[in-house]
């Protein structure tokens, strides 16, 4: 099927938009785009305005101004013609307690006109053997992967989802990660919303970083952090007195440090460690350790808001 | 999508849903029968000497199956509200309105299940009662459950409006039995409606369940339906204002 192409050949255009609850301005001025394919991530500690503007994209809000554009269509108008064509996971849902598993894709997919096989869904997403378990009785891993099977029943070409691995513990969080890259794989959008800035570099192609309603900024993560955070550092240990003149040597190095054996190498760029490693053997500087120090995501939060994202 | 296949499929699984509840089943259909002929063999063989079509006479002949069918539509819209206010607290309805499934889908999925588990009641009762109560079986059955059918779904659609508003499921419940059950109490159910003070009686001209009764009560003695077109009317004017405000009002979450 031809997409109709949105006004930049986006898949979700946001434009200027403003949610407020009474008093609260809860989204301000929101404006991204998101491209064909990626998975791009909306970021932010809770209460930043994640949820609204996803829910606004996905058309259960309707913003107070600003324009939307998903798959060239206006969710608020268009939500019939839109819900057919993505697929949605939202925070916090839940189902009836005693609906079994394989029940609930079967009331799924009796809704859309197209749908993919629901027995081949359960299989990837591991749920074959608790097809016939009641709701209430599975864990909070498979709960939130039926609600992925539940947003891709449709075969969606943009999935939405919300929080998704809020409360799993690391491995099925894991395995959760390894499930959206194989939905990008096979050439939809995700648009996910996360608190998790590990999550956020580890599995989204660009992020939008949200702060009190507004975005902050939007790019690869990489890109974030080599545009706010371009300082790395290399922490080293010997016993060679020489070495700290050496390193201080380096043109790319702004600060050497040193504490008993223990030596720290401040600096900029990509190439920090390179110099420093090759500075090492034309000296013939023997180490007993070797670390280098890389900012995150957490620290690109940390430096464009002032605190950290746990605060 | 096919909305009637959603609406099918919705239903069957909420009627599944609900029989495997604790108590579902036994609460809602098997304990009101079950009372029903505790109730008959207390009674015992008396009742099959009073004549049906004695006009407000007997409490048994008349009153008593009205009463019973009233008092388990009532429960049906009690446990309509509450359903609905568990699903909204859940975000149940916040999931499903995600989805091409339209909010009066959802809605009419719930009525109709406990429209089929109210009439599997009374259709039991019926059964049941043939033996106890001997005289209520020569009522007009099939009008009768016309009339029941009419003057449920007005009620429901009060059920709508309350579940629409309140806010959580905690106060779904009492609110529901307090705006119910003195509805009950005017209705001429117990207290001929001729013979309360002014103040009640304009009261119960406002409320929809003052004409189920009439017309059940009606129906039930063998009355002609062309006597009881203003209770019809007046029950499909609730029905469409109430449903209509309510789909206003509704919220998901």
């Amino acid at each position: 099927m031809a997409r109709p192409v949105s006004p930049v050949g986006h898949v979700i255009h946001v434009s200027n938009i403003r949610k407020t609850y009474g008093r609260m301005v809860a989204v301000d001025d929101v404006s991204f785009d998101v491209q064909d394919g990626e998975i791009f991530g909306l970021i932010g500690p809770n209460g930043a305005g994640k949820t609204t503007t996803l829910e606004c994209i996905e058309g259960l809000r309707t913003p107070d101004r600003g324009t939307i554009a998903v798959l060239g269509l206006d969710p608020a108008r268009d939500a019939t013609a839109l819900n057919a064509r993505i697929g949605v996971q939202l925070q916090e849902a839940q189902l009836q307690k005693r609906i079994k598993v394989w029940e609930a894709v079967d009331l799924w997919a009796s809704l859309y006109k197209t749908t993919v096989d629901g027995n081949r869904l359960l299989e990837q997403l591991g749920l074959s053997e608790k097809r016939n378990a009641w709701f209430m009785t599975l864990s909070g891993g498979q709960k939130q992967r039926l609600f992925i099977a539940l947003a891709l029943i449709n075969d969606p070409e943009v999935v939405f989802l919300d929080e998704l691995t809020t409360g799993l513990d690391p491995q099925a969080r894991r395995a959760i990660w390894e499930l959206i890259r194989g939905i990008r794989d096979r050439g939809k959008t995700v648009f996910l919303t996360t608190h998790l800035m590990e999550e956020a570099e580890r599995l989204c192609d660009r992020v939008a970083i949200i702060e009190h309603g507004r975005i902050v900024d939007v790019d690869r993560p990489a890109r974030l952090i080599d545009r706010h955070c371009p300082e790395r550092s290399v922490v080293l240990v010997t016993a060679d007195a020489a070495a700290h003149e050496r390193l201080r040597a380096i043109p790319r190095v702004n600060d050497v440090t040193r504490e008993d054996d223990r030596i720290t190498v401040h600096g900029r760029g990509e190439d920090l460690v390179a110099e420093v490693i090759t500075c090492l053997s034309e000296h013939r500087i023997r180490v007993t350790d070797f670390r280098t120090g890389t900012p995150n995501l957490e620290d690109v939060f940390l430096k464009l808001t002032g605190h950290s994202i746990r605060d | 999508m096919n909305p009637m296949r959603g609406l099918l499929k919705l239903t069957w699984l909420e009627i599944k849903i609900f029989l495997r509840e604790p108590l579902g089943a036994f609460g809602t259909i098997a304990m009101p029968v079950i009372a029903f002929v505790v109730l008959g063999r207390i009674a015992g063989g008396s009742l099959a000497r009073l004549s049906p079509t004695s006009r407000g006479g007997t409490l048994v002949a008349v009153s008593f199956p009205v009463f019973s069918t009233v008092l388990i539509a009532i429960s049906a819209v009690l446990s309509l509200v509450t359903i609905i206010s568990i699903y909204r607290e859940g975000g149940i309805l916040k999931r499903l309105r995600a989805t091409p499934l339209s909010p009066l889908t959802i809605l009419t999925a719930h009525v109709l299940v406990k429209l089929l588990l109210t009439a599997t009641t009374l259709v039991l009762m019926v059964l049941v009662g043939k033996r106890y109560y001997p005289v209520g079986v020569d009522a007009p059955l099939a009008g009768f459950t016309l009339a029941l059918l009419i003057s449920t779904l007005s009620i429901l659609s009060l059920g709508f409006l309350i579940s629409s508003i309140v806010p959580t499921a905690r106060f779904a419940q009492p609110l529901g039995a307090i705006i119910l059950y003195p509805m009950i109490a005017v209705s001429g159910l117990f207290v001929p409606i001729a013979s309360l003070p002014p103040l009640l009686r304009g009261l119960a001209r406002f409320l929809p369940l003052t004409y189920a009764v009439s017309l059940l009560q009606g129906i039930w003695t063998h009355e002609a339906w062309s006597a009881h077109l203003g209770d019809i009317a007046a029950l499909s004017l609730a029905f469409i204002v109430l449903t209509a405000i309510s789909t206003r009002v509704f919220r998901w979450e």
